[in-house]
């Protein structure tokens, strides 16, 4: 029998990015072996939207808002993943025994959640493209976008401070144990409501949207729309370079606040032994 | 550096939360554990559940502190070099379901062996190789969700071998395996070692073959204390002057325990319901004591099915040391449960 060879083993910026593919890898093949996604994150979503496409044709809403829904129904795709995939998942990986082998690893616990992040992100990417070009074709939406660089930004920094916002929770909600469940479930229709997914969140007191707009999806997909629609513009909330400076904030905010959670929690599972015991 | 692993007397105290009126509980989980072991070396903790075997190697492998005490696990501090530890160490648990079942075998390996920063093309031909060597080679594409708890064990044992760490920790690895997955797990842990000796090996059992069977030295350890540390021989070796006897009996219907502890030159009983039967195990000072247990018996009216006498085992140690088999402590933690 050949013996068991010793290794080399990678450290610092490789191991970081080794990291970061191997914690994504899982999320980006389980779509791939789940093929029910394409029902429950697809078909259901798109008939939520076409409520919404009916309501305003029935209403003779301008034109523009169907665009309107169309965009906030892809985009609820990853406030969904963020809610229910990346803020529950440390809890669940303390479940399955993985949380305490993340943490004996070399590795870095950025590292882990920004695997997760990424590999949430462009799952869901797949999923919000094939909902928004379904959408586009059955209602005939029709697009004029002022700037292809300002769109991609503002969807960039909506998408890194949207995830900031999974990969601090996700500490967060590990420390609240099964509570956490509740308050997702308690968070999801409001922010559904305040974020104006599916319609312009102008609409508001202005009060109610500046708080709305701690929500990165709130100003990204009102950004969103003010570059993609005609009348887009005329019904933003913000100009568009102020919500692409907030945005910038709230990444930097939410990373930040990721890193000192996930070092806080780290600190608490190793003083306290109870957050890597999954049966204690 | 002299040791694999140093402990001084090492405490941890948690604090079991009660009420929300009510002050926390302490339970001592460990107390001055005082450990030395060598390079090359494959040490076993031998112990029954919550002897503490657990809250050590959590400490060990830097996922938990101590209350109090050090420990220096490949040359560093467990508190204050964490991140120096744990590119040398790794851990498998007995029982533990990580990784995805959504991912094969081979995926599942991979990724574990990506945190470590094991190249990718490396790490992919050590998959095969282990897997081969635990004869789990041609299950490596297939879910670890469709996988049976033995080559589940199997695969977890793998994730622990293939970051080649210098000091590797096994939580009761072949824990609910059995028998010949057992075997297989035990005879590629030793080979690990045997292969390189400047690896070491921590493993926790309650079984005692395993620690007879595998290891070079043995603590036995009980409600946090280690009571006794050395090679197995010469642990059993500590009864050579004693006689002991296995019994099979009538059923004790009521006979109490101590009528038997108390004639002189008996120094520990045991006993076990079988169906029908029971089981005695009795340390004696020496050979002619038997004669006054069974003069006991034919005066209680019970029956002798079968004497034997036998060499000493490491379940002997145990129960010269505490006073109870492994099986009684765990079998009346569990009536405390209940």
């Amino acid at each position: 029998m050949t013996p068991i060879s010793r290794v080399h083993k990678n450290q610092g910026v490789k191991l970081f990015i080794q990291t970061v593919i191997a914690r994504a890898y899982p999320r980006l093949i389980g779509q791939q072996r789940e093929k029910s996604w394409m029902f429950f994150d697809i078909v259901l979503p798109l008939l939520s939207v076409s409520a919404y496409v009916f309501i305003y044709r029935a209403i003779n809403a301008p034109e523009d808002y169907i665009g309107f829904v169309i965009i906030g129904g892809a985009m609820t795709a990853f406030w969904m993943n963020v809610l229910w995939s990346m803020s529950s998942q440390l809890y669940w990986e303390k479940e399955q025994g993985n949380l305490a082998l993340y943490i004996l690893a070399p590795n870095s616990m950025m590292a882990i959640l920004l695997g997760m992040a990424l590999g949430g992100m462009a799952a869901t990417t797949l999923r919000a493209a094939v909902i928004m070009i379904i959408g586009s074709w059955i209602f005939n939406v029709h697009y004029a976008v002022v700037s292809f660089s300002q769109l991609f930004l503002v969807f960039l920094l909506a998408m890194v401070a949207l995830y900031g916002l999974g990969m601090m929770s996700s500490s967060v909600y590990l420390l609240l144990s099964r509570e956490a469940w509740h308050i997702s479930n308690l968070a999801q229709e409001p922010i559904y409501l305040v974020s104006g997914f599916y319609f312009p969140i102008k609409n508001f007191n202005f009060w109610i949207a500046a708080g709305a707009s701690l929500i990165p999806l709130t100003l990204g997909l009102d950004a969103m729309r003010q570059l993609v629609f005609t009348t887009g513009a005329s019904l933003g909330f913000l100009s568009v370079p102020i919500e692409l400076g907030i945005l910038s904030i709230l990444c930097i905010l939410f990373l930040v606040g990721s890193r000192y959670l996930i070092g806080y929690m780290e600190k608490l599972a190793i003083r306290e032994g109870r957050l890597t015991e999954s049966r204690r | 550096m002299h040791f694999a692993i140093e402990t001084q007397n090492l405490c941890r105290i948690y604090k079991i939360r009660g009420g929300k009126k009510t002050e926390p509980k302490e339970l001592l989980a460990l107390e001055d554990v005082n450990l030395q072991i060598r390079h090359g070396e494959l040490f076993g903790l031998l112990g029954p559940n919550g002897a503490g075997k657990t809250t050590l190697i959590k400490i060990l492998t830097t996922l938990l502190a101590p209350t109090s005490g050090s420990a220096i696990v490949a040359g560093f501090d467990v508190v204050k070099n964490p991140e120096k530890v744990r590119p040398r160490i790794n851990m498998v648990s007995g029982g533990e379901s990580s990784g995805y079942g959504l991912l094969t075998v081979r995926e599942n390996l991979w990724m574990f062996s990506q945190f470590y920063g094991i190249p990718s093309n490396i790490a992919n031909q050590r998959i095969k190789q282990l897997l081969d060597i635990v004869g789990l080679s041609d299950r490596i594409n297939s879910k670890s969700s469709d996988l049976s708890t033995g080559l589940r064990q199997k695969m977890n044992v793998v994730r622990g071998f293939l970051t080649d760490p210098d000091v590797l920790f096994l939580d009761e690895p072949t824990l609910g395996l059995d028998v010949g997955a057992s075997r297989e797990i035990r005879h590629f842990i030793r080979k690990w070692i045997d292969d390189d000796q400047t690896r070491t090996l921590l493993l926790t059992t309650h079984y005692m073959v395993e620690a007879d069977e595998l290891c070079d030295r043995v603590a036995i350890i009980n409600q946090g204390r280690v009571l006794a540390c050395d090679t197995p021989a010469t642990l059993k070796h500590r009864l050579q002057g004693e006689a002991i006897y296995r019994m099979e009996v009538s059923p004790l219907n009521g006979t109490n325990l101590q009528d038997f502890e108390s004639i002189a030159g008996v120094h520990k009983v045991t006993h076990r319901a079988q169906d029908g039967f029971s089981i005695l195990e009795l340390i004696l000072a020496q050979d002619d004591v038997i004669s006054s247990v069974v003069n006991t018996m034919t005066a209680g009216n019970i029956h002798i099915l079968n004497l034997q006498k036998r060499e000493p085992t490491l379940e002997d140690v145990f129960v010269d040391l505490v006073g109870k088999s492994i099986e009684e402590m765990e079998s009346d933690a569990d009536i405390e449960s209940t």
